[in-house]
């Protein structure tokens, strides 16, 4: 999964990841990025190069601006293995309740 | 649920807090013995772990094996470094997905209060690009609001295809 690499690499960068929250809002031009990160042009455009690179991202082309939106196909990748861990965590430790109230119990039931 | 807490520490460090109404025994049980570790660390919905290996002893191996219904699945391994009962367990895992993640030393702390017990896992990843892969996985609250988000634009992508004639 030589993808996922690259993936995580582009992750890794919290302006990257700043981007792509706020692509999650919409599609944007470069310029319109510009504004809100305080970053010149080439800045945001190496940025949104390496996360074409990891396939999080896409531009069109709409006469002389290449606007940004998110990747489905990438997105979904990440979110697959995303969801699965932060979920996990949680959910997990709402089954070990569970487990422990009947460890408890069986416990409990021994002493008497 | 604001039970659990998630936070960063230095450039390499993940600890993870969650109370449980239970004494230390039980907790160290239940992350010790296969048919218990079977029951609960299971992730979302749809999951199951059919095989368990958990030689809870220093050296000891451990293999998770998790698998579901519509497909997929992926293992974990690691080994055992230091055991307490019932107060401290450290060992280190990976995951293959299928190419293995690094190297993750995770130490555990069992540790009563007054209602039950506090239970503290530290993790040390290798470097700070493997701990940002990790938390790429949104477990970050800074970054929850932003993967929600994320959700929502997969979410309504996913119903427009949904909906296309």
């Amino acid at each position: 999964m030589a993808t996922l690499d690259v993936t995580f690499a582009a992750l890794a960068d919290p302006t990257r990841r700043a981007i792509l929250a706020r692509l999650a809002l919409g599609e944007a031009t470069v310029m319109e990025l510009v504004q809100p990160f305080e970053l010149t042009q080439p800045a945001i455009s190496q940025h949104l190069k390496v996360l074409e690179n990891a396939g999080l991202i896409t531009r069109r082309v709409e006469g002389t601006k290449r606007p940004c939106r998110l990747a489905q196909e990438g997105v979904a990748e990440i979110d697959q293995w995303l969801a699965m861990l932060r979920k996990a965590l949680a959910r997990s430790y709402e089954r070990l309740d569970n487990v422990l109230a009947e460890i408890e119990t069986k416990k409990g039931r021994k002493k008497k | 649920m604001s039970k659990m807490t998630l936070k960063t520490e230095g450039d390499r460090h993940v600890v993870v807090t969650r109370k449980f109404a239970a004494s230390p025994e039980a907790l160290y049980r239940a992350h010790t013995e296969p048919k218990l570790i079977q029951k609960w660390m299971l992730g979302p919905e749809g999951w199951t772990m059919p095989v368990c290996v958990s030689e809870a002893k220093p050296g000891g191996k451990i293999r998770f094996e998790w698998t579901r219904e519509k497909g997929g699945g992926f293992y974990l391994t690691g080994e055992y470094v230091e055991l307490k009962p019932h107060s401290k367990i450290v060992h280190v895992e990976r995951m293959f997905l299928p190419d293995p993640t690094p190297d993750n030393h995770v130490e555990t702390r069992f540790d009563a209060d007054r209602s039950g017990t506090l239970m503290t896992m530290r993790m040390t990843l290798p470097d700070e690009k493997a701990r940002a892969a990790m938390l790429a996985t949104g477990m970050e609250s800074g970054m929850e609001a932003s993967y929600v988000r994320l959700e929502g634009v997969i979410q309504t992508e996913a119903s427009k295809q949904a909906s296309a004639p």
